[in-house]
């Protein structure tokens, strides 16, 4: 079994306290990032290969190097907890059970990036998460790890804890900042990047939370040996949470180099009921569906992206053989119709229609021409739109339509 | 409170005492919108258009910009709620092992729609999108607390422990 490296404290009673973190050798990571440089520690999360784990996978050092130099005014870093894709669950679990680990990434990353306001957006529905998160941050107030000149060295750092109010949009990085800044949570244009122009006008950070907790381990051990967990493009382990038809549901940490073959038949236990794999949705609803032939794929970004789908937020949702597509494709479908922000008129219209023309062909009504109209306003839609939430339709509408038509064209000719 | 159940929409000074640091806490006061709009509706009960209104002369704005962020958001309430509110994710994950057999049997234990809340305004009913709590699925959020691994028998339990 590999070394678990973000949920080696899961376990152990105590394991949200500060006490329990120090214990394990918490804090460690602060004390050797405030003897280096702040452009010393960008630069190693480069070469760690720190990938961002929220569901771009962007590289978190590059990110960085992003912000302009010797800018005179503030810099911001928010974290961003507003969970939302279907089938993730891993950042509530880091944000129950250890949050001192992102606090402790906060504090490191904020002293690399020159921020001394940072803000953690946690989506409305986790009020158990945002409570023991912010008694957390309190504690780490009464210690001195934030606040005014942290451990002496000289360093200032604030933390708000920020709740959102229900919309999934809110976790696309510029519908958050928009959201933090009090307004309904619309996506903006890009350029301007949020690390030229972010939050309340300023150059701004915005990173995932699991992304924050990997940053003090590269401290400690170095980025060498943070690669080295890893894949020749992305370095490290990642919590993938499995959901659906296994026999153990759950957050798994692995290297990103495990299949997810293993992934689902040895960690999760395989399907139960001795009932056969149909399809796996390998990196949140916005993946393209793989069939069960085709989960031989290794987790990182670069090998699901081989595999013609996205390692997105790591949510792994197994059907068994049992599991109509179509009413699949319908359950998210009316999803995306819900959650668009209604924002890009292709977008709000699109994700409106197909909703309705993937109802009508489950409940039975569905027209010969369905399901090419669905292909053809999925892939006209595709990057027309502000930010990437259609895009991340697009893939669920394709895919589940095209590996599965049969199942589809059954119901229609009913 | 009026034989309506209606609050008067004012903030006491000490909740007036919280908007005056939530807006001190951010570098744009405006940012404290959400958490003002949180702190309203648990003063209230629900926003209504004369919430919106009040909140909006704490910030300046237009009762139309807080009217527009109120509408956006799944958590605000426009409309009187139940004490109670039973949030049952309808999302994939939940789909694939019962969330419609949830629904169904809340439905009928609390005679009630999606969206209605029952009579005595003990509970309102609700299907969500994803709580993003797939491996106890299915699942439904009560109040401020998550449940999962649901059988009609523990769903049973939950609707007793409502008051």
């Amino acid at each position: 079994m590999a070394e678990k490296i973000l949920t080696r404290n899961f376990h152990l009673p105590g394991s949200h306290t500060l006490v329990l973190y120090r214990e394990t050798g918490g804090y460690a990571g602060l004390e050797k990032a405030f003897a280096m440089k702040p452009a010393e520690i960008t630069e190693e999360v480069k070469k760690s290969n720190l990938r961002g784990l929220g569901g771009a996978g962007f590289p978190t050092g590059v990110k960085w190097g992003f912000l302009p130099q010797g800018h005179p005014g503030p810099v911001y870093l928010v974290i961003n907890a507003d969970e939302g894709e279907p089938g993730t669950f891993k950042d509530r679990y880091l944000l129950e059970r250890d949050p001192h680990a992102l606090i402790e990434g906060m504090i490191i990353s904020a002293y690399a990036i020159g921020a001394h306001l940072a803000f953690v957006y946690i989506r409305g529905e986790y009020v158990q998460p945002w409570r023991i998160f912010g008694r957390a941050v309190a504690e780490a107030y009464e210690a001195g790890l934030l606040g005014k000149n942290i451990r002496g060295s000289g360093f200032d750092l604030d933390v708000i804890c920020h709740r959102g109010a229900g919309a999934y949009i809110c976790g696309e990085e510029t519908g958050l900042i928009s959201s933090l800044e009090g307004k309904k949570g619309w996506p903006k244009l890009k350029p301007p990047f949020p690390a030229i122009r972010g939050a309340f006008g300023a150059p701004t950070i915005v990173n995932n939370v699991e992304t924050i907790c990997h940053v003090p381990h590269i401290m400690n051990r170095g980025a060498a040996w943070f690669a080295g967990l890893g894949t020749k493009s992305q370095g490290g382990t990642r919590m993938y949470s499995v959901s659906g038809h296994v026999t153990r549901p759950g957050v798994y940490e692995l290297p990103v180099s495990a299949t997810l073959r293993s992934l689902i038949y040895e960690h999760a236990g395989g399907i139960p009921g001795g009932r056969r794999l149909k399809a796996v949705v390998p990196g949140g609803s916005s993946a393209v569906l793989l069939t069960a032939d085709e989960i031989d794929a290794t987790l990182d970004v670069d090998g699901l992206k081989n595999a013609g789908t996205m390692a997105g937020s790591a949510g792994v949702i197994v059907m068994d053989e049992t599991v109509s597509i179509p009413e699949a494709l319908m359950v998210v479908a009316r999803f995306y119709a819900h959650e668009s922000c209604g924002q890009c008129t292709p977008c709000r219209e699109s994700t409106g229609w197909i909703y309705k023309m993937a109802r009508r062909i489950v409940e039975g009504k569905g027209r010969k021409e369905d399901l090419d109209t669905i292909l053809d306003v999925a892939r006209r839609g595709a990057g027309t739109a502000i930010c990437a939430f259609f895009d991340g339709a697009v893939g669920p509408y394709i895919s589940y339509i095209e590996k599965f038509r049969h199942e589809f064209e059954a119901l229609i000719r009913k | 409170m009026n034989a309506r159940g209606a609050v008067r929409v004012e903030f006491t000074p000490e909740q007036r005492a919280e908007v005056r640091r939530l807006q001190g806490l951010y570098p744009d006061r405006r940012a404290a919108l959400l958490p003002v709009l949180q702190l309203a509706q648990e003063a209230f009960g629900h926003i209504s258009l004369e919430a919106e209104e009040y909140v909006a002369g704490l910030f300046d704005l237009s009762p139309a910009h807080v009217h527009e962020v109120v509408t956006f958001y799944t958590l605000f309430f426009r409309e009187p709620k139940g004490r109670h509110v039973i949030s049952v994710c309808h999302n994939l994950t939940c789909h694939l092992l019962g969330a419609q057999q949830v629904l169904a049997h809340l439905k009928e234990r609390l005679g009630v729609e999606v969206g209605g809340t029952t009579p005595d305004g003990r509970v309102t009913l609700l299907g969500v999108e994803c709580l993003c709590a797939c491996e106890m699925a299915p699942m439904l959020q009560v109040d401020d607390r998550y449940e999962g691994n649901l059988t009609r028998e523990k769903v049973d339990w939950i609707l007793e422990g409502l008051a």
